[in-house]
């Protein structure tokens, strides 16, 4: 079976990460915790990020959602994990361009996240998406 | 009825999405608009527009009959006995909130209690719950029956002396129950309270007779009955209306002006502040009159007809689960559903890729999620220009998602 235009949408890696989430759970002694849901279709993600000496040494995230909103938490906490604070915000900014079709930095190594570029050509789905990154922005503002 | 033959009213329907036929299954968030209505607006424009109730002149006088042409029809569609009682709002949530604010303002004190259900939309919860906090009073649930249905008993368990409102909607926008008004008002009236029904859903596809109800209150919205968006209505009983403040102050709705002190316009126009929603009105006196050359009783038929047979379809899905009172119960065209674990936006983007328009999400009933034990589901409505052949594709197009899901798992 497929769809040829949804399989732009629903690609292999995506799938997989929703199947097969990557740091799904809360970190108990988590320095930074957002909640954060999206209100027009319930959504919701619970984030817990532990910062050490500017660095996001590790992530957690649990929550209940479509495929496309835990696949990009779940891409979303692997590809912070290690990395500084400037990085991380460094990384949402460019992916919010992604998701608005726009041209991104091509400096910065996004890996799994590249899959969900074609979310951007179904709008409906975009908060679905970004609703992760919008939650990791928060605690590391806050923790800045 | 022939849905097929109404459909020639509604061009909006006659387009392809996504490279197939559309088949919009999403009336209960808002219903598609026929020529009649279209071009009563239209026509309202070009034709008549201007301010109500003020001016001298030829098209002043021609738009305020319109206006209130509109209203006398507003008031024969629900068999209200007086036009009196028919407040022209901006949709069920601003008539919901006037009684909340305007009646509850003034008749709800601490202690007392206001009871709605677990079946609400947040437009009929949100209100009594800031009413309550604002007083200090009690806000009560009605629970629901496994079927998603209310028992009488729990009705006369949950109302008492201390109630002073009882606000419930005639039928659910998630279940499709249709809930026993009469039978609530009736205990709601033994106790004291008064009755204030969400009929949002209720206007568009059954006969209304608030007065066989006799319940005190009914708000309804134009655009989910083929009528214009930004255009709605509150009945009320005249005695109730009569002693009642207006929430909105300003032009059209005062009688004298002093530097002051102000007083009010008689029933309804003193809840009208500002220029009405004239071609809102227009718009929905046409829907009506579209509504009544069908026929509700009609309209009623044909709506239990199709969810029977979607419910009869759509069960013979293996994995697909639907919420709500069973085949062969009174239900509306309302079929929420999940099918195994597809997440319900992930069913409504294959859907629409397909060209089916249907609503996934919480459908503004976060109480009755949780209750449902879901963070989510699917909805499929119908309204007098939907046909079995767009159960049948719908039904197909589930189908591939399953199987498309399993692929890609």
């Amino acid at each position: 079976m497929s769809f040829n235009n949804l399989d732009q949408l629903y690609r292999q890696v995506i799938m997989d990460h929703y199947k097969n989430p990557r740091n799904k759970g809360a970190i108990e002694d988590g320095s930074v915790t957002v909640d954060m849901n999206n209100p027009t279709c319930g959504d919701r993600i619970h984030l817990t990020m532990k910062v050490e000496d500017g660095i996001v040494t590790d992530a957690k995230f649990d929550g209940e959602g479509c495929s496309i909103s835990m696949a990009s938490a779940s891409m979303m906490t692997q590809a912070i994990k290690g990395k500084d604070m400037d990085h991380a915000m460094k990384l949402s900014h460019v992916f919010s361009e992604m998701m608005l079709g726009n041209d991104y930095p091509d400096d910065v190594d996004l890996d799994d996240i590249e899959a969900l570029q074609g979310v951007a050509k179904f709008p409906a789905r975009i908060k679905c998406a970004t609703l992760s990154w919008k939650a990791m922005e928060k605690g590391l503002q806050d923790e800045q | 009825m022939n849905a097929a033959e109404l459909r020639k009213y509604f061009p909006i329907l006659d387009q392809e999405v996504n490279g197939h036929p559309l088949v919009y299954l999403d009336s209960a968030a808002t219903s598609q608009k026929p020529v009649q209505v279209i071009e009563a607006v239209n026509e309202y424009y070009q034709k008549h527009n201007s301010n109500v109730h003020r001016g001298v002149h030829t098209l002043g006088n021609r738009a305020t009959d319109l206006y209130e042409g509109a209203r006398d029809k507003v008031r024969s569609f629900i068999n209200a006995a007086s036009m009196k009682e028919i407040v022209f709002l901006r949709g069920t949530t601003t008539a919901l909130n006037l009684v909340a604010q305007s009646y509850g303002g003034a008749n709800v004190q601490e202690g007392d209690e206001i009871v709605i259900t677990y079946m609400e939309h947040h437009s009929n919860i949100i209100p009594w719950q800031q009413l309550a906090k604002q007083k200090g009073a009690v806000l009560k649930y009605i629970p629901l029956q496994p079927d998603g249905t209310i028992s009488i008993e729990d009705v006369r368990e949950t109302v008492t002396s201390k109630t002073k409102i009882v606000s419930v909607m005639m039928v659910s926008n998630v279940l499709g129950t249709i809930n026993p008004i009469e039978d609530i008002t009736k205990i709601a009236h033994e106790n004291g309270a008064v009755m204030v029904v969400d009929g949002a859903q209720a206007a568009p596809h059954l006969a209304i007779d608030v007065q066989k109800l006799d319940c005190d209150f009914f708000a309804f919205s134009g655009h989910k009955m083929c009528g214009p968006t930004g255009i709605g209505v509150l009945y009320g009983k005249q005695a109730l209306l009569e002693k009642m403040e207006p929430v909105e102050f300003g032009g059209e709705m005062i009688d004298f002006v002093g530097l002051y002190e102000s007083t009010w316009k008689e029933l309804p126009w003193k809840f009208e502040g500002g220029t009405p929603i004239i071609a809102g009105a227009v718009g929905l006196g046409a829907a009506i009159d579209f509504l009544n050359e069908i026929g509700l009783d009609a309209i009623e038929q044909h709506e239990h007809k199709l969810a029977a047979y979607a419910l009869e379809k759509l069960s013979a899905i293996e994995g697909f689960s639907i919420y709500g009172p069973p085949n062969g119960s009174d239900r509306a065209g309302v079929i929420t559903f999940n099918l195994d674990d597809v997440h319900p936006h992930d069913v409504a983007t294959v859907l629409d890729a397909e060209g089916i328009a249907v609503r996934a999400g919480h459908h503004c009933a976060q109480p009755l999620m949780k209750w449902l034990d879901v963070s989510a589901t699917a909805r499929a409505s119908f309204y007098v220009y939907n046909t079995e052949e767009d159960i049948d594709r719908l039904a197909a197009s589930l189908l591939k998602t399953k199987e498309y899901f399993s692929d890609v798992f």
